[in-house]
């Protein structure tokens, strides 16, 4: 296959609905760690992220016909991954619902305070800003959102997607899209509060819950 | 002015337009709400702190190995894939699966002589020549109303056209499988006829929701221009005088495409 390596992705995908599966190879090289940067900011951790990867570019190879070479190869095929990782999100959420105590298990929607798994340790958000420990409060506080506000944060901040296109992931209008992305916002700074605008209010607040 | 609320300065930061000039003046003379505005910037500087780590450079070939096995051949019998259990397919991909399994007796099943396979063979031609037969059928449909259809006679401005662009969608998707069997059987007459068929099909699906009547003038256009139509039309009745030819038939007798060059 040394030959197919340098080929375009457009060209790869002809290749492969001709029947030369080694030419999918090619798309799948160029882009799985986009798709896992992805999945696993979706997902929150390795396990999961590597799975969805391979899901998505399985069923990126069943759906081939359906791409018709009329989007980007790696727009299209991170759609799939996003769609699969939203999926699994829910089905995550479900087991882990049906596993906990009743009065824990309506997390999913209801604004159960963040705060409370965040309370162990309070250093100073000075200390804390830029700090391996804020990335572990933000990982923390992403569990916390549904997966529809994940995901459409997650396409929004970081992949930069236009409300149209997570509205389609999100199977809603773009109105709606655009509320989850805020109500994604919202609950992500307030379990946040305590770090990065907290002071004196983070105690107040961490001892409510 | 009053303050802002938290929702209007984020979608200030999200760049939407409505409001923004009231926004952006109140902004200018009101610390508080830039103070706001900050802590909400604050959430998405926290976001960028949350590494991903680095799959490493051979994750790509990693990730291949994982899946190679798992795709189906395409060239060789390429359509098993689609009896994996997988609920995904599209209702049309099934229907086409059909006239796929079809296709592939009806061009390699008569060459072992094992009455069984016959036998299979045989069923499936007969169930590929009802969906091709169908898929034709549905497509010559949507080419005909297209083409009858006298919008600018309506006094329209513009013509929606969603309905007709979402069934060629389904269509064409179809299309491109029973286009690649009759390619790999080599009836290429029949291949020749389903990518003209294909072409229109997607003319039609990329076309916008709404057109102008000159707009839909140009696809009628497109659409004589070819004569699809009536090609569609021959091969379909080829096909059912060839099923129908076929069913007292011998078993041995391969039911090569032929005579199809009248189109």
């Amino acid at each position: 296959m040394a030959e197919a390596t340098g080929i375009s992705d457009a060209a790869a995908v002809e290749r492969t609905l001709a029947g030369e599966r080694e030419a999918y190879r090619v798309l799948v090289e160029r882009h799985s760690a986009y798709v896992y940067r992805v999945a696993y900011r979706m997902t929150g951790n390795s396990h999961d992220a590597e799975e969805v990867v391979q899901e998505a570019f399985l069923r990126g190879y069943q759906k081939l016909q359906q791409f018709a070479g009329n989007a980007n190869f790696g727009t299209w095929v991170y759609r799939i991954a996003a769609n699969y990782a939203i999926d699994r999100l829910r089905q995550k959420k479900n087991e882990d619902a049906r596993r906990e105590v009743p009065s824990r298990a309506a997390e999913g929607e209801s604004e159960i305070d963040p705060l409370s798994q965040l309370k162990d340790s309070a250093p100073s958000p000075e200390r804390l800003a830029g700090s391996a420990q804020l990335a572990k409060k933000m990982k923390d506080a992403l569990d916390t959102l549904t997966p529809a506000e994940r995901t459409a944060i997650v396409m929004r901040h970081w992949d930069g997607c236009g409300i149209e296109e997570i509205a389609v992931v999100l199977k809603s209008n773009s109105s709606a899209a655009k509320n989850t992305v805020f109500r994604a916002v919202q609950k992500l700074r307030s379990a946040l509060k305590p770090f990065a605008e907290g002071r004196g209010a983070a105690k107040a607040v961490g001892t409510e819950s | 002015m009053k303050h802002t609320t938290e929702e209007e300065l984020f979608a200030y930061r999200e760049g939407e337009m409505k409001g923004r000039e009231t926004i952006a003046a109140h902004l200018q003379e009101c610390g508080e709400c830039r103070a706001e505005l900050e802590r909400i910037e604050e959430v998405f500087r926290a976001l960028n702190a949350m590494p991903v780590p680095d799959p490493g450079e051979e994750y790509g070939t990693k990730v291949w190995r994982q899946i190679a096995n798992r795709l189906p051949e395409r060239r060789v019998n390429w359509w098993t894939g689609f009896f994996f259990p997988r609920p995904l397919m599209a209702m049309g991909a099934v229907a086409a699966l059909l006239i796929v399994a079809f296709l592939a007796g009806r061009y390699t099943g008569p060459k072992k002589p094992v009455d069984e396979i016959l036998d299979a063979s045989k069923v499936r031609e007969r169930v590929l020549v009802v969906a091709v037969g169908e898929h034709l059928g549905k497509s010559e449909m949507i080419l005909m109303e297209l083409s009858n259809a006298q919008p600018a006679a309506a006094g329209k401005k513009l013509i929606n056209i969603s309905a007709a662009q979402r069934r060629a969608e389904d269509l064409v998707e179809e299309n491109r499988l029973y286009r690649q069997t009759a390619l790999n059987g080599g009836d290429n007459a029949m291949a020749n006829t389903l990518d003209e068929l294909q072409r229109v099909l997607l003319d039609v699906a990329n076309s916008p929701a709404e057109v102008t009547p000159a707009q839909f003038q140009s696809i009628q256009k497109r659409i004589a221009a070819q004569g699809i139509l009536l090609k569609v039309r021959v091969v379909r009745q080829e096909l059912r005088a060839g099923a129908a030819g076929s069913k007292p038939a011998p078993a041995q007798k391969d039911s090569t495409p032929k005579a199809r060059n009248k189109a």
